[in-house]
């Protein structure tokens, strides 16, 4: 057994052990804290897999955004934990569920497991279409110029559940701003990291997502970052979250989905096909919508983060 | 050279493993709180050096994020565990 | 001369890995949480230090070099925080936080 092999099956049996010790774990925090650890772990195991522009989205994602959002909202259910008593989930539907959960997976190692050699595969015919999209990351290909239809209607999803999250709030609070106000003397060790990570999280973010054309990165995982430095100067209160009826918020929120339909639309007139880029000109065109898709998420997921309002809106 | 920079990587993740057995079953929310810090080290290490073994491109963007990221579990325990602390008078300034 | 870097690399990346070891020997004996949390940050971050410099021969261009010590760095300042922050919760709110 070559060392290569020895350490993507050691790598497997961790991750496999984190996930039943997240499952076991006792008390939502503490489950939290393995869910993040077997997120980070899983981006090595991507890494291992060739997927590298999962890897980055898996490492942005699973660490800046949903760790932060699971572990606030582990510390808010920490005191209901305590004060409710519900009654646990009966023996037969825990059994009930472990089983259901085994089968899935049976089912979807065997598959993985089963595959031909030379499975039927799309990639060697996207790889050949390639140049024409003027793009050398065969996976923003995918995204913005095989399939756009379907990444514009996930973005689309994005303002859908921030509309969700904002629809929590109670009547008199709609409109107003999430979270707390803004310190008047924040934590400075929280302010110090927020204020030196914030500028290079912002550079790296936007590198992430021009870099994405050529090489492993792209829209998505530059927004994801752009966000989550916006997280972090939320968390160390160096700024408040907006209100929600502020009308540059609720304009970058829609802005990515909107320019890629308008992009679509465009297609149709000026390319022949709703979605269709025009020959020559699909790698501007694709960056333009892009850039706006950033701003998007880079907008939605704190949004998503900080939560409902919590505050009347001034105004 | 790539056998003993695979084998480094191997013995990384190991010590990580060992480390998390630790502190996942620790007393107290800190401890817990030290196996994303510890993943988070260790990953990288490991990481940089799986890419420099095997040649995946693109690998340091990914370690860059992490460690961008790497503090934000922190942060935010310390931030959700105490909400409206008063400053802390020996704070010395 | 490649021979030269090989023997460097592998030096500063073994030096690394044992660092890494005496964090996770000081995560599993040390008494309280505090002093594994000093362990944890303080040993797995020199480890780290140590292959990032065992690994800048082997890159290929000046910007992947750069990289390598802009992660090194933000990773100094992230452990440097954590250890801060956690510190300070283990200490106003007692071991079993």
């Amino acid at each position: 057994m070559s060392v290569l092999q020895a350490l993507d099956i050691g790598l497997a049996f961790l991750v496999f052990a984190v996930a039943a010790w997240t499952i076991f774990a006792r008390g939502a925090f503490a489950a939290t804290v393995g869910y993040v650890v077997y997120g980070l772990l899983l981006a090595l195991v991507w890494i291992r897999l060739f997927a590298v522009d999962v890897a980055l989205t898996e490492a942005a994602i699973g660490s800046g955004v949903t760790g932060v959002l699971l572990i606030g909202a582990a510390a808010r259910l920490r005191a209901a934990e305590t004060a409710s008593d519900e009654k646990p989930l009966s023996g037969l539907t825990r059994v009930f569920a472990a089983a259901l959960c085994v089968l899935v997976a049976l089912a979807l190692a065997s598959v993985v497991l089963l595959l031909p050699d030379q499975g039927p595969s799309l990639a060697p015919l996207s790889m050949q279409k390639l140049p024409e999209t003027g793009l050398g990351n065969p996976v923003t290909a995918v995204l913005i110029a095989y399939r756009a239809f379907d990444t514009m209607l996930e973005k689309v999803v994005l303002v859908l559940a921030v509309v969700g999250v904002w629809s929590l709030a109670a009547d008199r609070y709609w409109g107003g701003a999430p979270g707390e106000a803004r310190a008047a003397s924040p934590e400075p060790t929280l302010a110090f990291l927020a204020q030196i990570l914030a500028p290079l999280g912002v550079l790296v973010g936007i590198h992430v997502f021009w870099v994405g054309a050529d090489e492993p990165g792209g829209a998505f995982q530059g927004g994801a970052i752009l966000a989550a430095m916006w997280i972090i100067v939320m968390m160390a209160r160096l700024t408040e979250a907006p209100q929600a009826n502020a009308f540059w918020l609720r304009l970058a929120l829609v802005a990515g989905p909107l320019v890629f339909l308008a992009a679509g639309a465009a297609g149709a007139i000026f390319a022949g096909n709703f979605f269709a880029y025009p020959p020559g000109f699909a790698k501007p065109a694709i960056l333009f919508i892009e850039a706006f898709m950033v701003l998007s998420i880079a907008v939605t997921l704190p949004m998503l983060v900080a939560g409902p309002p919590r505050r009347e809106p001034r105004q | 050279m790539t056998e003993f920079l695979l084998a480094t990587a191997g013995v990384i993740l190991l010590t990580v493993a060992v480390g998390l057995v630790r502190i996942l079953s620790g007393p107290g929310d800190a401890d817990r709180l030290m196996a994303a810090q510890l993943i988070g080290t260790g990953g990288i290490g490991s990481l940089l050096l799986i890419a420099a073994a095997t040649g995946a491109r693109g690998v340091e963007d990914v370690a860059l994020g992490l460690a961008l990221l790497a503090a934000f579990a922190s942060a935010a325990f310390v931030n959700s565990a105490a909400p409206a602390e008063a400053p802390d008078v020996a704070d010395g300034r | 001369m490649s021979l030269v870097v090989d023997l460097f690399s592998i030096v500063a990346i073994g030096a690394g890995v044992f660092f890494f070891l005496a964090g996770t020997v000081g995560l599993l004996r040390f008494p309280d949480a505090l002093s594994r949390l000093h362990a944890l940050t303080k040993a797995d971050n020199l480890g780290l230090g140590l292959v990032v410099l065992g690994l800048l021969p082997r890159s290929d261009s000046l910007l992947a070099a750069l990289k390598l010590v802009a992660i090194w760095a933000l990773v100094q300042l992230a452990s440097a925080t954590a250890a801060q922050l956690v510190g300070r919760a283990v200490r106003c709110k007692g071991t079993a936080v």
